[in-house]
Formats: C-alpha cells, structure tokens, sequence
C-alpha cells in the first residue's frame, strides 16, 4: 500500500502538472470573481469564505478522472483488483494521494488567495481548518465519482454532474464553518458536523466506490 | 404465488397488460375528478384567494417526486441482490417520471410562490432540498445514457441510487442548517393525523393525491414495458446478427 501511494504520488508530480494546474485553476477562479461582482472590499470580505470554498471544490473536481482514467487505459487497475490488496484499500490509497496532491495544496493556498478577496483576519484560522476537515471528503466522494464513470469515453462532464450533488452536505457545512468564522461566530456546530461527514465517507465511500470499480472492470 | 413470479418479463408483461387499462381509467378519473373538483368546486381561501388551488396539483406531485426516487431506490435493491431485470427496467422507467414530477412540483410552488411570497424562488431548505433531488434525477438518467452494455448501467445506476439516497437525506438535513425557510410544515402530517387543510380541500387533495400515485403507477408499469421490449428486440436483432 504504501508502494502504491508513492507510485502515485510520484505520477501525479512528474506526469504533466496535475499538481500545479489545480492550484492555478484555484488561483483564476478566484482571482476571476471580483472581476464579476466589482472590487467593492465590504462585499469581497462577505463572500470570501464561500468563493474560496467554491474555488477550492472546484479545483478538486477539475483533478478527479485522473484518479482512475490513466490506470484504467493501460491495466493497472486490473492488476490491483486482482491485487492480494482489497480494492477497497486501494481505492482508499489513490483517494489520498489525490488529497495530498490536490486537497492539501489547496488548503495552503487558501489563506493567501483570501489576502485577494480581503477575507477578515479571523477568518484565515477557520477556513484552512475547515479545508483541511473537508477536502479528504471531497477527495473520496470524488473517487466514487471517477470509479462510476471509468468506463465511459469522455465521461468527464458526466463526472460533474454526478458528483457535484454529492458534494453538496460537505459545501454547505464547510463554507457554513468558514463564514461563521469570518465573522466571530461561534463555528463548533457547522464544524463538527463536517467533520462527521468526513468521517463518515472516509470509513464508508470506499465500499462504494470498489463496488462501481469491480462492476466497470468486469 | 409469490410476488416474485412477476420478476419473470412474460409473467410481468400479462399482467401488467392485463391491469394497466383499469389503471389508465381509474387514473385519469380520480385526477380529473380531483383536479376538477380542486380547481372549480372549492371556495377560495380566505387570505390567499384563489392562488390556494395550485395545492392540487403541487402536493400531490412532490408526494410523486419523493416516492418515485424511493421507489427507485427499492428497485435498485432488488436488482443488485436478487438480478432480476424488470427490477432494474423499471428503476430506469421510473426516473423520468420522477423527474417531470419534481419538475411540477418546483414549478406550480414557483409560481405560487410569487403572489404569495413576493418572490419566485428563496433558498428555503424544502425548496432547496427539491432542486438537489431534481439534479440527483438528472444524474441517475445521464448515467443511464452514457453506458451501452444494459447490465453494466444497471449495476452502476443501482449503486449510484444508493449512495445518491444517502447523500439526498444528508442534503435535506444539511439544508435545514440555515433556517427554518418560508415553506410552510407538512400539511398531511401522516404520523400526527392533525392536518392543518380544512376538509372543502381536503377531500378534492386526497383524491387528487390518488390520482397522481395511479397515474404514476401506470406510466411506470407502460414504461418498464416499453423497456423490456427495447431489450427484446436488441437481443433479436443481435442474435439474427442484423444489429447496428
């Protein structure tokens, strides 16, 4: 297992910027919003916590079909179901090295892009930690996601569509967290409850997930 | 005789022949009879006028809405433990069924809503929680779509049901975070029995709400029929090796 971690950390850093192009992809959509809405500070400082959060989903949503696709194309994913490893585990492994390589990049780039977006200063505390509590989350749900549509050509819009719903309990909890904390509030309720979404999927999803990979591989 | 002899397509298919025709009756009367009932045998209410009468046809298909995804979610069950395939034909006939149902249901409360609220949409937990089941919907049916081997997407779509299920409930409660909303409590309250509709719209609602189930167990049963003979003619055509 841990083999296969660093085989796939490894591609995702040498293989063609999967690492860098999340991070810019954050970078743009963020920096693109008071493009749209105006540069008025009050109203940036407002909606930072969730245009960060939105930004950060979306990101890790641009990376997910590269969590299977490759291997699907030349075998690998083959040799792993056959693999003495379950492919429970595995599908586990590939969701954190997509967390390491994408989630966790984002979470760091969090607090300087809300410099952009003029979030309050005791907002930064609260919003890498409720990236940091939610991303895992995203990582696997979206591995679910990659592991439905594998089979499909050109299965990356559908990807979208299936997964973003999903995401939607995990958004609604984490932007909830990091607002409030923007704004002074008491943030432990939102939090926990993310947290407990997290916890949840972490334990859970992988099941799913190799579930809909064995049906594709059949 | 057991209910499981109807998972066989034949059986399924005589049966459903012979009661669909009594259902189709028996559905567009009690809708008409409910709806006609409901919008020119009623009094309007006394503080929101005659707006009340879009009740008759906005509860009953979010009742539809819900129960076609459950119903959905039991197919899926029943497909991905005892392989039958009606099961899985009829989960997919009845995903758009269900989604023209949440799409009512979305529409005539929007539209309600206007007068009423001021305002077309708010993102009022119920309301909310009704557009992310519609896009579940949306998701289940492209998944359909986009796989060609008939087993494969069956297998897949039944997973994704069941993990969809979970995320919906979570949605719905997540969604509850922010208030309380706009949208007023249950009014058939099945649990208490104390409904808050007075009996002039009660009756026309639970017929209409009859209706509605009727209706849509007859579009279900005509499209899981329609279903099997697509699957039918593919095998013909494959094995007589005409396909493409």
């Amino acid at each position: 297992m841990n083999a296969l971690l660093i085989r796939d950390l490894r591609l995702a850093v040498r293989a063609g910027g999967g690492l860098g192009l999340g991070l810019a992809f954050f970078l743009i959509v963020v920096v693109l919003v008071p493009f749209a809405v105006g540069a008025n500070t009050d109203l940036l400082s407002r909606i930072a916590p969730g245009v960060l959060w939105i930004g950060a989903l979306l990101a890790c949503l641009l990376s997910l079909d590269r969590i299977l696709a490759l291997d699907f194309e030349d075998g690998t994913l083959d040799l792993l179901a056959t693999a003495p490893v379950p492919l429970e585990a595995a599908l586990s492994i590939k969701a954190l090295a997509h967390w390491i390589t994408t989630g966790l990049p984002l979470v760091l780039a969090a607090p300087i892009l809300g410099v952009l977006m003029s979030l309050p200063p005791q907002g930064y505390l609260w919003l890498v930690v409720s990236l940091l509590l939610g991303t895992p989350a995203l990582s696997v749900i979206g591995t679910f996601g990659a592991a439905l549509t594998v089979g499909i050509k050109r299965g990356g819009l559908l990807l979208s569509l299936l997964v973003l719903p999903l995401y939607v309990p995990t958004l609604i909890f984490g932007a909830e967290a990091a607002r409030r904390g923007a704004a002074g509030a008491d943030v432990s309720t939102p939090m926990l409850l993310m947290a407990g979404i997290s916890a949840g999927v972490i334990a859970l999803m992988p099941f799913a997930s190799a579930a809909a990979l064995r049906i594709n591989l059949r | 005789m057991s209910l499981w002899e109807y998972a066989n397509p034949v059986k399924f298919l005589r049966l459903s022949e012979r009661v669909l025709p009594v259902l189709w009756v028996l559905a567009a009367a009690s809708v008409g009879t409910g709806l006609i009932w409901g919008f020119f045998f009623t009094p309007d209410e006394r503080l929101q006028g005659s707006t009340v009468k879009i009740l008759f046809l906005h509860v009953p298909a979010a009742l539809m809405a819900i129960n076609a995804w459950f119903m959905m979610l039991v197919d899926s069950l029943i497909w991905l433990i005892r392989r039958h395939h009606v099961s899985a034909l009829a989960a997919k006939a009845a995903a758009p069924v269900g989604v023209v149902f949440t799409l009512i249901a979305l529409v005539t409360g929007a539209i309600w809503g206007q007068p009423i609220w001021g305002t077309w949409w708010v993102w009022d937990p119920r309301l909310t929680s009704f557009l992310i089941l519609f896009l579940f919907y949306l998701g289940y049916i492209a998944l359909w779509e986009a796989i060609e081997d008939p087993d494969t997407a069956a297998d897949l779509t039944s997973v994704l049901c069941l993990v969809g299920s979970v995320f919906a409930v979570l949605s719905r409660y997540a969604v509850q975070f922010w208030n309380q909303g706009l949208h007023q409590g249950t009014s058939v309250p099945v649990a208490t029995g104390e409904r808050s509709v007075a009996d002039v719209f009660w009756q026309p609602l639970l017929i209409s709400m009859i209706g509605f189930g009727l209706l849509f167990l007859a579009l279900v049963l005509y499209r899981t029929g329609t279903e099997i003979r697509i699957r039918r003619t593919a095998a013909l055509l494959a094995r007589t090796g005409a396909r493409g």
